[in-house]
């Protein structure tokens, strides 16, 4: 046993030695547990990054916190005991809500992978740490409720997850629809682990809405769709970005075409027009995931995390030339150069980062997307 | 609201409660003749509904490589147990019934899941593959600790849930599945519209209770059953196998969950840890039965569905609240009326 021990150590100290790196990035991202079809597509992308940036040998540290808070705060913390220089995650707003805390304290620059604007929103002085590479709800909200009004759309019924995902979307739909001059008449909620919708869509039925507005994530969203459709529901449909991943076109099938959904421009990478600029940063991202993970493997999620590390492949060289890998100062170099990228093309958009605004996405971060054929299709 | 509605809002809560009722009637059984809370039963409905949802698309599922890990441990855990008893004949008997079921379920799937059999032959080889694994979880991780206290067993119960929950991460991955029904034909009855799957749904439920009511009177097996249930040592002292009555209730414990799992597959889209929400309100109709009567657990599992598809229309944010709240005036009554009986 006690050999056994020894040589462990051995080993674990061989390891250690030989992976000393200069830059080290610490990644708490959902692997397992409700948001795991968000943190796999985001750990295959961390696998994806560069080995080397600026002539400096970058270190990686994956950790799971299953979707959970608590667990996302402990890794966050474990992360800059080890002494990384920046973190990604998490992948779900809960969880990167409760990291901010620690990010400001130990003053590391955090990049999250979950949507909610309010992860930057008010900027204060905890927040000056706080990265986001999605896009912000409101974005998608807005490009919406236009579509809606240009479709001639009048009244329409809402039906959302029972949690911080749609209590987010419901706040933004509202004031997006307000503003546009849509009246919301029905408002449902249902869980992510229902087996049945029927209570709510009949009611939503009976409201008569023009168009049915679904704000669910991922493969569960198709639920309330499929069950509309039973009841017979004739009005346009329209879906969040949580649902831009082709296992949601698997599950959702015949009932789901002709549905509208906001995306990022990298679901329809290659119907992206040649002029685009995001179009060959997103088609390289698109063909080295594929390769490593499977044809057809893509998900857009995964490109959340890739546009991190370029966020950060961008920022590193700037730092680099001020201050150390591991100190203070590195840490708030870092944080000025992230905050001062421009111009900067990343997968799902390109990126112009000031001091009031960390996300730095503006309206060619999201297209409007139909399905057609079972496939996603650009809308003009 | 009208007629209409409420016809149709209490179909759905039928249908649902029905699924509900195996899931009840099975930790019934398991927990009257071993004392296991069956936790994990949430994690045999997931699996049944996903390797079918596999087999459908005829991908060869992941849950065969686990039900061949499951059986070699279980194989491993008799040897260790039975180690001072061991004779050829008994290795074989354990062999065959722990490594070579598996190995033959393995190679039969491997056979078939690439030809897309169609439905029938999908559900009956589901059912190969997940039952199993329930008999093998007793001998891995109950048999051992079988004259433990409820609570022990309790304790191992939710890590044997963890570990299946983990697993079932791994062998069928985040995303969810959804699988076609048996039958796409709909009945019209006056406002209603009944579709097919709803028929088999509660068909099957009634046939399995049935069922169930003629194994427990009638057989030799159910009546052995029934003396566990009863008294563990009174049916040791009269030369029941308790090991054995064990295994059997498990076995029948996955048999209806993997086909509550194949039933639910194609009403909504079921991923790796849906079973656990669903094995939960079968869990609070149990309950209400006292974890003792089948016919108030089946009873009550109908009500817990209804009452969930009324929340749903009325208030669906608080539905899942409503739904668990159900649970805490049955615990008062029930803790009001009952003596306090330590074991």
């Amino acid at each position: 046993m006690r050999f056994a021990i020894m040589l462990l150590t051995a080993a674990i100290l061989a390891t250690a030695g030989t992976a000393r790196a200069q830059v080290k990035i610490g990644v708490t991202i959902s692997t397992t547990g409700p948001a795991a079809s968000l943190g796999v597509p985001q750990r295959n992308s961390i696998a994806l990054m560069p080995s080397t940036v600026g002539g400096q040998t970058v270190e990686y540290r994956v950790l799971d916190d299953a979707g959970d808070s608590t667990k996302a705060v402990a890794n966050a913390r474990k992360l800059i005991d080890e002494g990384v220089d920046a973190l990604i995650g998490s992948s779900t707003t809960p969880a990167s809500l409760a990291m901010i805390d620690v990010a400001a304290e130990k003053q590391v620059p955090m990049i999250a992978l979950a949507a909610s604007s309010r992860l930057i929103e008010p900027m204060d002085a905890q927040r000056r740490w706080v990265f986001k590479t999605p896009q912000n709800d409101s974005l998608m909200a807005d490009a919406i409720a236009a579509h809606m009004e240009r479709a001639g759309v009048k009244t329409v019924g809402f039906i959302g997850f029972n949690d911080a995902y749609g209590d987010g979307w419901l706040a933004e739909a509202t004031r997006a629809f307000a503003a546009h001059g849509i009246k919301l008449v029905a408002t449902e909620r249902y869980a992510r682990a229902d087996t049945s919708v029927t209570g709510q869509v009949l009611k939503l039925v009976a409201a008569r809405p023009d168009a049915v507005l679904i704000a669910g994530a991922g493969t569960p969203a198709a639920l309330p769709q499929k069950a509309l459709h039973e009841r017979g529901y004739a009005g346009k449909y329209y879906q969040t970005h949580g649902v831009a991943n082709a296992d949601f076109l698997r599950v959702g099938g015949r009932d789901v075409e002709g549905t509208v959904l906001p995306a990022g421009p990298i679901l329809v990478a290659a119907q992206l027009p040649d002029s685009n600029p995001i179009k060959p940063v997103a088609l390289d991202y698109v063909r080295r995931y594929e390769a490593a993970n499977g044809a057809g493997s893509v998900a857009t999620f995964g490109a959340h995390a890739m546009d991190a590390g370029i966020l950060l492949q961008t920022a590193i060289p700037v730092a680099l030339r001020s201050a150390k890998p591991g100190t203070p100062e590195f840490h708030a170099a870092l944080r000025q150069a992230l905050e001062s990228s421009e111009e900067l093309v990343l997968t799902h958009g390109v990126s112009n980062m000031t001091p009031q605004d960390h996300n730095g996405f503006d309206g060619r971060a999201r297209v409007m997307v139909t399905i057609e054929g079972g496939a996603w299709k650009l809308l003009p | 609201m009208d007629a209409d509605i409420a016809l149709i809002l209490l179909q759905d809560g039928v249908v649902n409660g029905a699924i509900y009722a195996l899931l009840a009637l099975s930790l019934v059984l398991v927990f009257a003749v071993t004392r296991v809370i069956l936790i994990p039963q949430g994690e045999i409905v997931a699996y049944g509904a996903l390797t079918y949802a596999a087999l459908d698309e005829g991908r060869l599922p992941g849950s065969v490589w686990l039900l061949g890990a499951l059986g070699a441990g279980a194989f491993l855990a008799g040897l260790l147990a039975e180690r001072r008893v061991l004779s050829p004949g008994g290795v074989s008997r354990l062999a065959a019934e722990t490594l070579a079921i598996p190995a033959l379920v393995a190679a039969t799937a491997l056979l078939l899941a690439p030809r897309k059999p169609g439905v029938a032959v999908d559900a009956l080889l589901t059912l190969a593959i997940v039952t199993p694994m329930a008999p093998y979880l007793y001998r891995l991780a109950f048999q051992p600790l079988a004259e433990a206290s409820v609570l022990t067993l309790l304790i191992v119960s939710i890590g044997v849930h963890l570990v299946l929950l983990g697993l079932g991460l791994v062998f069928f991955g985040p995303e969810g599945y959804r699988a076609p029904g048996f039958s796409d034909t709909r009945f019209e009855l006056g406002s209603l519209l009944i579709p097919g799957q709803a028929v088999w749904i509660v068909g099957c439920t009634l046939a399995l209770i049935a069922a169930l009511y003629l194994f427990f009177e009638h057989t030799l097996a159910g009546k052995a059953l029934r003396a566990t249930a009863v008294n563990r040592l009174g049916a040791r002292l009269v030369g029941i196998a308790t090991a054995l009555s064990g295994r059997i209730a498990f076995l029948l414990a996955g048999l209806i969950g993997t086909l509550s799992g194949i039933l639910i597959a194609p009403l909504t889209t079921v991923y790796y840890d849906s079973g656990f929400l669903i094995g939960l309100k079968g869990f609070v109709a149990a309950i209400i039965g006292g974890l003792v009567s089948y016919p108030v657990a089946a009873l009550a599992a109908v009500l817990v569905g209804c009452v969930e598809s009324l929340s749903s229309f009325y208030a669906s944010a608080f539905k899942e609240v409503i739904v668990f709240t159900v649970i805490i005036p049955v615990l008062l009554w029930r803790s009001l009326r009952s003596t306090a009986e330590e074991e």
